[in-house]
């Protein structure tokens, strides 16, 4: 090779290392992408720079001419360029349209309000007709009602019915096909659970929505047939593979020895599971939990499909529920491109985005420093 | 502790029982969906619904096909396997054979696959439509068409829900690629080394063509992965009717997890759609399932081989 060591021995090979390693830096540039691009379209939103409510300044088309263009842009409610781009004659149909929209306002009180304000996003609020200050999502009601948190309570509220069901589920088989399980039984139901997530989960939403429903509600006797226990149960399904697979992994990488020795001084294989195996795994236990919550809650097309999607207020399993994934599915494609309500379905995106990249992020850690641990002693 | 045993360990048994109970629970679950998918699917299946032509009521049980939706699916995966495979096998060769595993880049492009791993399927639609289509698209429309032109790019289409699907696959194709990687004796490429080639050739003659089966597996997931996923195509190029198939890079396009979708959320009549959802479903599950099982197979095959070399 020669005493010339570097990129000057080698141009090719050195250029080669360098694409090589600028592509492989793509999870790391998507990754960012993501956050700055879902980000960039909530900001607005964020920084309390949108305003919903309804105006009651009017601008006749006689007076077009003394405004700037940036004033009538905004007035318009729609961006400069685009505002620019428009001929004198749409303009001036565009400003008339406008001034009789303004006339038909709504009149009650809650017209003048900023729906898209954070403090109307979070705290609830005493609209017109209702007796009590309420929390209510109704964005394409007259007067734009933002308020998050019954998609919040919707979201939380099926993923607990998920985990419910899933993790006793997925830890017991993982209990029992890393620890108790015969050699030849281990060998068929590791896959075939694992098989599970190949069923996409448009399939399960189908699943849950056709024959799970009408089970769950012959058997329960509620009203709603679509709700939240529907919704969870059919999730709990779509994530006993990931709590599975992270769980029988951590048991499995405990040392050997470890049960062995408990064996040897006469415990079952049931206590040396439970007071041995079970302890020293338990971080990837925990890691498993985690990571399952985080691929529950933003789960889109089960919850879409089969919670019934009434955004209201209520902490019970059996109401129609909806969560923050399925109005983003179900609402996005019917906003205007940069309207208010555009940006808070990108803002609760960004609120999804953040709450997966931290479990993502606790669970990798745990399972990081568990592995090891457990490599050290071995 | 106490490892005191009584001579009937009840406690024992009733815990290994219930381990057992939910194992197989498990199993039976999966077997009920399959079982009830294939009994009320496949008295739908037909050549005529499979391979049939594009017919105008695709909410009538005797002439709709799904022909429209399995093109669409397939073209879509094609594309996104043509985008996703290069890059997430270059980013596998880059952490095995480039990159020192302790250091700080490494992790980090780890850790960014594998959150990419856990971000949501909405959030990538989210993404797609942010990134692609307004800000990749329409900044294409504003260079070449000028800004007030129809949009070309700056909409829906099958290229940007290919790319949408192909950063939700990334990390599944750089898992596996890398898992075959490492699997490859490091005697090879010190051989290949010791008789003068260099690291590229190496890689390139000596690593890849015994990685090829795992890159194989992974693209095949990728595929039923990307076949299987509704949520990112939602607005970034699924459609719920179009008279013709995809024929532009910018047509939007019918898909079968979103025609699973739209037959059991907005059919006009349930009970006589039934029929035909229950076959879309078996048609798409068949295709996702059958890839899922080949991966496998492969898979297991190459773990096979591994065993003996070493």
């Amino acid at each position: 090779m020669g005493l010339k060591r570097g990129h000057r021995a080698r141009p090719l090979e050195w250029i080669a290392e360098k694409m090589i390693f600028l592509v492989s830096l793509s999870a790391i540039a998507t990754t960012l992408l993501i956050f700055v691009f879902i980000t960039r379209e909530s900001l607005p939103i964020l920084f309390g720079q949108m305003d919903s409510s309804h105006k009651t300044l009017v601008i006749p088309v006689a007076d077009m001419n003394k405004y700037s263009d940036k004033e009538l842009s905004k007035y318009l409610d729609m961006p400069e360029a685009d505002f620019k781009a428009m001929d004198a004659e749409t303009r001036q149909l565009m400003i008339e349209v406008k001034a009789e929209a303004t006339a038909e306002r709504p009149t009650d009180k809650d017209a003048g309000i900023n729906t898209a304000s954070l403090r109307y996003l979070l705290m609830p609020h005493q609209w017109t007709g209702y007796d009590k200050p309420s929390y209510i999502w109704q964005p394409v009601s007259e007067i734009h009602k933002y308020n998050i948190i019954p998609l919040m309570v919707g979201s939380l509220k099926t993923t607990l019915v998920a985990m419910l069901f899933a993790v006793p589920l997925a830890l017991g088989a993982a209990i029992y096909v890393s620890q108790l399980a015969s050699n030849n039984a281990r060998e068929w139901i590791k896959p075939i659970i694992e098989m599970l997530s190949g069923i996409p989960s448009v399939v399960m939403g189908f699943f849950a929505l056709l024959v799970m429903a009408t089970v769950l509600q012959d058997v329960f006797g509620y009203a709603s047939r679509l709700n939240a226990l529907v919704a969870g149960i059919a999730l709990g399904f779509a994530i006993i593979p990931v709590v599975f697979t992270i769980a029988e992994d951590a048991l499995t990488s405990v040392p050997r020895a470890f049960s062995q020795a408990a064996l040897a001084l006469g415990a079952s294989r049931w206590k040396a599971t439970w007071q041995i195996v079970l302890p020293a795994a338990l971080p990837g236990v925990l890691a498993a939990v985690i990571l399952g919550f985080g691929r529950a809650i933003g789960e889109t097309m089960i919850v879409l499909m089969a919670s019934g999607n009434a955004s209201i207020m209520s902490f019970s399993p059996t109401d129609s529920t909806r969560t923050i994934t399925a109005t983003i599915a179900a609402e996005l494609a019917e906003t205007v491109f940069g309207s208010h309500h555009y940006r808070l379905l990108f803002m609760i995106g960004l609120l999804l985005f953040i709450v997966s990249f931290f479990s993502n992020l606790a669970g990798e850690l745990i399972v990081h420093r568990l592995k090891k641990k457990l490599e050290g002693r071995a | 502790m106490n490892f005191a045993t009584n001579k009937h360990d009840y406690e024992s048994s009733i815990f290994s029982g219930l381990t057992a109970a939910a194992a197989w629970l498990i199993v039976a679950i999966l077997a009920v969906i399959l079982a009830n998918i294939t009994w009320y699917g496949l008295p739908g299946l037909s050549w005529n619904f499979i391979a049939g032509s594009t017919e105008k009521d695709m909410f009538n049980p005797d002439h709709a096909s799904v022909m429209p939706m399995i093109f669409g699916t397939a073209a879509l995966v094609i594309l996104m396997t043509v985008m996703v495979v290069p890059v997430g096998v270059i980013t596998a060769i880059y952490l095995t054979e480039y990159a020192q595993s302790s250091s700080p880049m490494t992790r980090f492009i780890r850790g960014a696959v594998n959150n990419l791993a856990g971000v949501p399927a909405i959030v990538f639609g989210l993404f797609g439509l942010g990134f692609f289509i307004s800000f990749v698209g329409g900044g294409i429309d504003e260079l070449f068409y000028g800004a007030t032109a129809e949009p070309v790019w700056g909409k829906p289409a099958i290229i940007w829900a290919a790319l949408t699907l192909a950063t939700l696959t990334l990390p599944v194709v750089i898992v596996a690629t890398e898992e075959s990687l490492k699997a490859i004796p490091p005697g090879l490429r010190e051989a290949s080394l010791a008789l003068g080639a260099t690291k590229l050739e190496t890689v390139i003659k000596i690593v890849l063509p015994q990685a090829l089966p795992g890159i194989l597996t992974g693209s095949i997931l990728a595929v039923s992965r990307g076949a299987g996923e509704v949520a990112p195509i939602l607005f970034t190029g699924a459609a719920y009717y179009m008279a013709h198939l995809p024929e532009k890079l910018t047509d939007q396009f019918m898909e079968l997890g979103y025609h699973v979708f739209i037959l059991s959320t907005q059919s006009p009549n349930i009970e006589q759609t039934r029929p035909i959802l229950y076959a879309t479903v078996l048609v798409l599950l068949l295709l996702t399932f059958a890839l899922n099982v080949v991966a496998i197979a492969i898979r297991m095959r190459i773990r096979k081989k591994l065993r003996s070399l070493h």
